[in-house]
């Protein structure tokens, strides 16, 4: 038995601890907003934060994110409004396409700014190249990081 | 509304996060109003007041109010998307058209998806970018009947005629009186009344338009996706469900001939292994076959795949090599082959030609690869099937895993959720037909998950191809002979054994329809067979077509020491209007579709594009070092687009792209906002295609596996600084197609950059290291 501590609640997961975060998230807690891109740390859609910090939880085992706290994108803003600074900037800016890889890109950009609140230029770009869009959001993603590290 | 299916299979409520079955129940609880098919004669068919090619897809169009309006007592306006959602914003611009034709205020419209019925919404293979070119008018004709239908009901309701009243802004306005009345409040009266033939319905003044070309509508689900909250198919639910990876034939075709799970079975997590069938080609929309590992979560699912010993039967294309496939297709192009245009006597002109230039261009298979892989989750129980999907095709997909279960197609129900990008992949369900087979065999919800192996590995590739071009030039420069020899194995192999040739719908991207005003122009397309499931990757032929002769223009005008612009501009020629069907040579013609007679070729539009994104990247301006400017113009999906690349490429040969400008004319438009997401999406896929992407086989096996090997443009090497610029139309332009075009012309406009700041010709993609110094 695993217990996970995400979004501020406390889940126990009586399956395999091996099996990584991302599954565990996504189909034993039903938090779908999570994605999944591809298994191997290689595209940032299952983007979550560990201890304030960026993490791909298809990395990760069930069992190391254990007794850390998770926050995943339906947990980004707490008061469950999707008014995190940087949730606001990406509809300002109308980032997404198809939408699916922007949970983890806005998890990405979230920490980034959390730990450097006015990134450079190449900071942001540095941070977010193992995000992937393959529908090609990345100017108006790059705009709306700007847009949030400005505090509008 | 008649979309309010009630499944048998799942309770109310026992469905999580599908909001759309929640608001439902809600509507249906609070009394709505609901207008329904019960209400109506005969379903009206759409009279498009632009003649299109619709009516010859299963199911044509429908245009009809109860199809795809509910409006409930409170006001709220509830609208049908039919067509599905890939990122194109298709789900937003489509309700939007209803909405602003009927005056309804869009902050009262919700949208709800309908699910996959071809007959009940009218076609809905979202794909070819023809979602607005057909269902702009239908969409239009149903917003603009159910506002007349409102303001008869207001009339009748104030004993005045009709005339006296005006629909506007959500409700009804008494001119006499200077009343009003809600839509809310005239819903129930509107929807007793006949709907108003299409002959008699009145249109909006498009100047009178609120959200159509705006460009101030935000997608409906924006607010969702930046929450997580949106549902896509891979987020589907259903009570009880299990999750299934499938060890697939790592050769298409192949087959299980026996398999040991014994290790399988004993990873925690896994409960049950079974066997697909492969079923003989041609394989079409059809499962791929294999092993299906089933789990209580798709981690364990894919432990337990992992353990799994099959052995496999390869089936006929073991021994495809793309190295040496290649190697043949460069032997074909030096031979004649079939011959699909034959203008004037390109033979004779080329061998009078003062100057001949010739070239050969490669391009690789390519894997979709949309972020989100191929999923469905099915339920089949009581001779019954519900499944949600991230499907392109969600109508035909209800029917084909109705015949695949041996049930009436109205005992399957597909929702469609939304897809996280699809790309012309997800128009193939394969893995909603797997789905569906699984549950049947198991008697449980069962949802599919490709990994991204599976994805990359089974795919309906892009097309391998070879494009030779040998252009004659007369001595004063002109180009008067043009020979193209395109080979590459067709996407209609899919769907039929022994298609060696290209399709007239392959042809008819960017070949025979070449616009050029060269007076012997000849085509040829030597055989090529197919040893892979080939299929629609975003813009399809045009991608080799666009990019052979775009940069073949390039190659002329080194060639003639002439500036590249002028020289496209030159062969583009004067403005003309063609017709591909009277170049002499050309068979079944195919023009995405849709009517020559609407859609003729008009050359005036395409030299406009050129020169409107050459003027805005400041086309002749002084350049830093290691810069150059290329461009390229394409009409395809009816479209006209052209795109202006500035490239940087620095000693080393690493390149990177400061600037590109994209102008697009694609007739009358809705949503211009969407329209330049979608072309700075496809600078950033082109460059994908253009640096880095590649797929190849070696003893029929797929090489690469995933994002190590197969390559993806990331956000430091994409052009980030991407201008679009729209070429208006006013609702007397047919609109054309949006979603495919931007990734035609960005290739050949990179590689001519590239040559333009080098000197270096790029005839391979990808680039890979060829720059290298
Ligand atoms: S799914 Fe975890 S990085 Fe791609
Ligand atoms: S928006 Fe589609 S993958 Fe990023």
């Amino acid at each position: 038995m695993v217990t996970l501590h995400v979004n501020g609640q406390d889940f126990s997961y009586d399956g395999d601890p091996s099996v990584p975060l991302l599954w565990v998230l996504r189909d034993e807690l039903g938090l779908t907003g999570t994605k999944f891109g591809c298994g191997i740390g290689l595209c940032g859609a299952c983007t979550v934060h560990i201890d304030g910090a960026a993490a791909r939880s298809c990395l990760l085992t069930a069992e190391q994110a254990s007794g850390k706290e998770v926050v995943t994108i339906e947990g980004l803003d707490p008061s469950g409004n999707g008014n995190h600074p940087v949730q606001v900037a990406w509809r300002e800016t109308g980032a997404p396409q198809c939408g699916y890889c922007h949970a983890g890109q806005i998890m990405n950009a979230a920490a980034l700014l959390a730990k450097t609140p006015k990134p450079s230029q190449e900071e942001i770009l540095a941070a977010q190249n193992g995000n992937i869009c393959r529908c090609g959001c990345y100017q108006r993603i790059n705009e709306a990081i700007i847009l949030a590290s400005a505090g509008v | 509304m008649t979309h309010m299916f009630e499944s048998a299979l799942i309770q109310p409520g026992t469905v999580v996060n599908l909001s759309r079955r929640f608001v439902l129940k809600g509507l249906a609880a609070a009394g709505t109003l609901v207008i329904g098919t019960s209400f109506l004669p005969a379903p009206a068919r759409a009279a498009s007041a632009w003649k299109t090619g619709a009516d010859l897809m299963t199911g044509g169009t429908v245009n009809n109010p109860h199809v795809f309006i509910a409006i409930d007592p409170s006001g709220i306006v509830t609208i049908l998307a039919s067509r599905t959602e890939m990122g194109t914003g298709i789900r937003t611009s489509l309700p939007m058209v209803v909405a602003d034709e009927m005056e309804a205020d869009w902050s009262r419209v919700r949208v709800e998806q309908a699910p996959g019925d071809n007959i009940k919404y009218g076609n809905q293979d979202t794909d070819g970018s023809r979602s607005v070119r057909h269902f702009f008018w239908p969409m239009r004709q149903c917003g603009a009947a159910m506002r007349m239908m409102l303001e008869q009901a207001a009339a009748a309701r104030w004993e005045i005629d009709v005339t006296s009243v005006r629909a506007q802004n959500h409700e009804v306005v008494n001119l006499v009186t200077s009343e009003v009345v809600g839509y809310g409040a005239l819903a129930k009266a509107a929807s007793a009344l006949p709907v108003p033939p299409v002959e008699a319905l009145r249109y909006k003044d498009p100047r009178d338009f609120r959200y159509i070309g705006t460009g101030a509508i935000q997608i409906v689900d924006l607010r969702d996706i930046t929450m997580g909250k949106a549902t896509y198919g891979l987020d589907a639910k259903m009570p009880g469900m299990k999750f299934a990876v499938i060890a697939h034939p790592p050769v298409v075709g192949g087959k299980v001939v026996s398999y040991d799970a014994s290790e399988t079975l004993k990873v925690p997590g896994v409960e049950k292994v079974v066997v697909l069938e492969t079923p003989p080609f041609p394989l079409a929309f059809q499962q791929l076959g294999g092993v299906a590992v089933i789990a209580r979560n798709t981690g364990s699912a894919i432990k337990g795949r992992d353990k799994l010993k099959v052995v496999w039967d390869d089936g006929p294309n073991a021994s495809y090599d793309s190295v040496a496939y290649r190697a043949q297709m460069e032997e074909s192009v030096t031979k004649p082959g079939l011959v699909v245009r034959d203008d004037g006597d390109a033979e004779g002109a080329l061998k009078s030609a003062a100057k001949v230039i010739s070239a050969t261009y490669y391009l690789p298979h390519l894997a979709h690869a949309s972020m989100e892989p191929p999923t469905a989750t099915a339920h089949v129980a009581d001779g019954k099937c519900v499944a949600y999907v991230s499907c392109q095709w969600p109508g035909d997909c209800q029917a084909d895993v109705a015949k695949t279960l041996g049930i009436p197609r109205e005992d399957v129900t597909i929702y469609p959720l939304l897809m996280g990008g699809a790309f012309g992949r997800k128009s193939c369900y394969d893995y909603v037909i797997e789905a569906a087979l699984l549950s049947k065999a198991t008697g449980q919800p069962i949802k599919v998950v490709w990994t991204r192996e599976d994805d990359l590995q089974h795919d309906t590739y892009h097309t391998v191809s070879v494009e030779r071009i040998d252009a004659g030039v007369d001595k004063d420069g002109k180009v008067i002979a043009w020979r193209h020899r395109t080979c590459a194995p067709s996407l209609m192999s899919t769907f039929k054994n022994d298609y060696d040739h290209q399709s007239p719908i392959e042809l008819g991207m960017g070949v025979v329809d070449n616009p050029f005003d060269i007076p012997n122009l000849r085509c040829e397309n030597p055989a090529a067979k197919a040893h892979v499931r080939i299929g629609w990757f975003r813009v399809v032929s045009n991608i080799p077509h666009a990019f052979a002769i775009q940069s073949m223009v390039g190659e002329i005008a080194a060639a003639l020491g002439r500036d590249q612009r002028d020289m496209l501009l030159e062969m583009i020629g004067p403005a003309r209007t063609l017709d591909p069907r009277t170049f002499r040579g050309v068979k079944d013609f195919w023009n995405y579709g849709d009517p020559v007679e609407t859609w003729p070729i008009e050359t005036g539009r395409l030299s406009r594009v050129v020169e409107i994104a050459t003027e805005q990247i400041g086309w002749g301006r002084s350049l830093p070092k290691g810069h150059g400017l290329g461009v390229a113009g394409h009409r395809c999906f009816l479209s006209y687009i052209a795109t202006a690349v500035e490239v940087a490429v620095d000693d080393k040969g690493n390149l990177s792209i400061p600037r590109v400008e994209t102008a697009i004319d694609c007739g009358f438009y809705i949503n211009p906002e969407r329209i330049r997401a979608l072309c700075e999406g496809g600078a950033v896929m082109g460059t994908a295609l253009a640096k880095n992407s590649e797929m190849t086989f070696k003893n029929g096996r797929a090489q690469q596996s995933n994002f190590h090997d197969f390559l993806l443009a990331r956000i430091t090497e994409a052009p980030l600084k991407v201008g679009v610029h729209i070429v208006p139309a006013d609702v007397n332009i047919p609109s054309s197609g949006v979603g495919e075009p931007p990734l035609a012309p960005f290739a050949p406009a990179l590689c001519n950059a590239i040559f333009a700041a080098t000197g270096k010709r790029i005839r391979n993609l990808p680039i890979g290291n060829q720059l290298a110094t």
